[in-house]
């Protein structure tokens, strides 16, 4: 670049107080929860742009989708949101089930609904752990609260692994059905570890709520209001928190989410404290309706379909179709174009780390930085869902 | 609150427009120069308020076609609407007056499709880096289209 290039003009700082400063923070930010640059405009400690930079971590999962048969692509799906790789693979095999009109019996919905519950409490203790290691050392020593979460998040990755044999990337879901059943005395290991982790959610909450270093760092920062929760298309907690009563559990029913008894948590503050309080709610939702499910696990078959043998196995007649289900972060969707072949045509992914993460820069001028990490955790992004 | 059954009506009596038959969602199809006025009614009269996603496909010598997914989360109706912008035609009219989230969304179908989206405020590649060349979601990208490390 040479030297009269308009980015290298210097320009003189009039020592007023009112210069601009650009920071740069990312793309390696240990808040960053990824891989996410933002450069920032500061006024003093105060941000007033922000230039969210994403897109480090694209594999094209669009475009890998075209080229993988319906049966290859749902372990791949589950590297969309790592975190939460059971809701995602979820996405998409429903989207094939139904434009193939393929049955799910009913012990497989149940099992869907088990893992896509458990997950979600798995991914909330980490956005716990992570969000508070971020506001720092007031919160119960610094990473304090990480250590406790991420304790409880291992036991919920135990019965993963008990179930699947994996514990990050699962392959559980497969179109027809789920691809493991139970092991003997599965229920008894899930009932012993929910009944734990709600218990140590009182010791969490007991840590952050009477901290006044807590309260402060969040009650009225990052206020979204439901207009530009809307408007953006944020989802899930997030949108809870802003006051929209709309849960896709409860409002667009799937996998027999119908059978189960659950509350709604909406909160109207819009601010890091009420997406916080949402959250904790949600743990205990899912937690109850894990143990509705081992009260009333149905006999039968756990998949409709024989397993995989070929890769065209599996074809989807022509037609389009999109499929939402209600992940951890929010509305995670597939958007399926079939042509008739063992391939879809199109594929298109909504994650909800995307659109989640979209409102920073509305949210985020006119707080000071220290303020951008609080909200940025609070937002719970994860980046393998926002690149794709 | 309004219901299916009014929307139809609304969206079926504006000229070109056409309503799909199944209600989950309601697909309606609209002209390309109708794309903005047909979304700003969906958001302002008829209370589609949430904006899921925006999207584009490659129809191949048909063309590029915008598709856009909205709610109404009182009412619980989802509408999606599409638009075919023609063959050899990638531009098209942007929603970011009307749905912020469309800002981020355009710039992915911009990136990905090469759609120029006309009102846009800031379009410019959003996951790929700025010095890409091509458009990979085109039909017409290889999947093997050679990406050269070092320049």
């Amino acid at each position: 670049m040479s030297a009269d290039t308009p980015s290298r003009v210097r320009t003189e700082l009039d020592y007023a107080g009112a210069e601009r400063l650009t920071m740069n923070m990312g793309p390696q930010h240990p808040s960053a929860h990824g891989v996410f640059r933002a450069i920032l405009t500061l006024e003093g400690e105060t941000v007033v742009e922000v230039d969210a930079v994403i897109g480090y971590l694209h594999r094209c999962h669009e475009k890998l989708a075209e080229t993988l048969a319906y049966v290859q692509y749902p372990s791949i799906a589950s590297k969309t949101d790592y975190v939460a790789a059971m809701t995602s693979e979820l996405a998409y095999v429903m989207a094939a089930e139904r434009l193939a009109a393929i049955e799910v019996p009913k012990r497989a919905q149940y099992l869907r609904v088990l893992v896509a519950e458990l997950q979600r409490v798995a991914s909330h203790c980490l956005w716990l752990g992570t969000w508070c290691m971020d506001m720092g050392g007031a919160l119960g020593g610094g990473a304090t609260i990480f250590l406790y979460t991420i304790r409880e998040r291992e036991l919920v990755l135990d019965l993963f692994e008990k179930l699947t044999g994996a514990r990050l990337l699962y392959g559980f879901h497969q179109v027809g059905g789920v691809r493991y059943d139970v092991p003997e005395g599965f229920a008894d290991d899930c009932l012993r570890t929910v009944a734990l982790i709600e218990e140590r959610l009182l010791e969490y909450e007991a840590m952050l709520e009477d901290n006044t270093f807590f309260l402060m760092r969040t009650k009225g920062v990052g206020v979204i209001s439901r207009e530009l929760a809307e408007s953006v298309g944020i989802s899930g907690p997030l949108m809870r928190a802003s006051g929209v009563d709309f849960d896709l559990r409860r409002d667009a029913p799937y996998s027999s989410y119908e059978d189960f008894q659950f509350r709604v948590p909406v909160a109207t503050d819009g601010d890091c404290l009420a997406r916080y309080r949402v959250r904790m709610i949600e743990f205990r939702e899912s937690i109850r309706i894990v143990r509705q499910i081992l009260d009333g696990l149905p006999q039968g078959p756990i998949s409709s379909r024989p397993g995989v043998k070929a890769v065209a196995q599996v074809r989807v007649p022509k037609g389009e179709m999109y499929t939402r289900v209600e992940g951890p972060r929010g509305e995670v969707g597939c958007y399926l174009i079939a042509d008739g072949g063992p391939r879809p045509y199109r594929m298109k992914w909504r994650g909800a780390s995307f659109s989640n993460l979209a409102v920073l820069p509305y949210i985020i001028p006119g707080h000071s930085v220290a303020d951008v990490v609080a909200i940025m955790g609070s937002v719970d992004p994860v980046f393998g869902e926002v690149d794709r | 609150m309004v219901t299916i059954a009014d929307m139809r009506t609304r969206l079926s009596g504006i000229a070109d427009v056409t309503v799909g038959e199944g209600d989950s969602p309601l697909t309606v199809t609209v002209p390309a120069g109708s794309w903005l006025t047909v979304a700003t009614l969906l958001k302002e009269e008829l209370g589609c308020t949430f904006f899921s996603f925006l999207s584009a496909v490659d129809w191949k010598d048909d063309g590029l076609e915008v598709v856009l997914w909205v709610d109404n989360s009182d009412a619980r109706i989802a509408v999606l609407m599409k638009t075919r912008l023609g063959a050899g035609v990638s531009a098209c009219q942007s929603l970011v007056p009307v749905y912020r989230g469309a800002n981020w969304m355009e710039r992915e179908c911009f990136d990905m499709f090469g759609i120029v989206f006309e009102g846009h405020p800031d379009l410019r590649r959003i996951l790929l880096p700025d010095d890409w060349v091509g458009y990979p979601l085109l039909k017409s990208y290889d999947v093997d289209t050679p990406y050269p490390p070092y320049r």
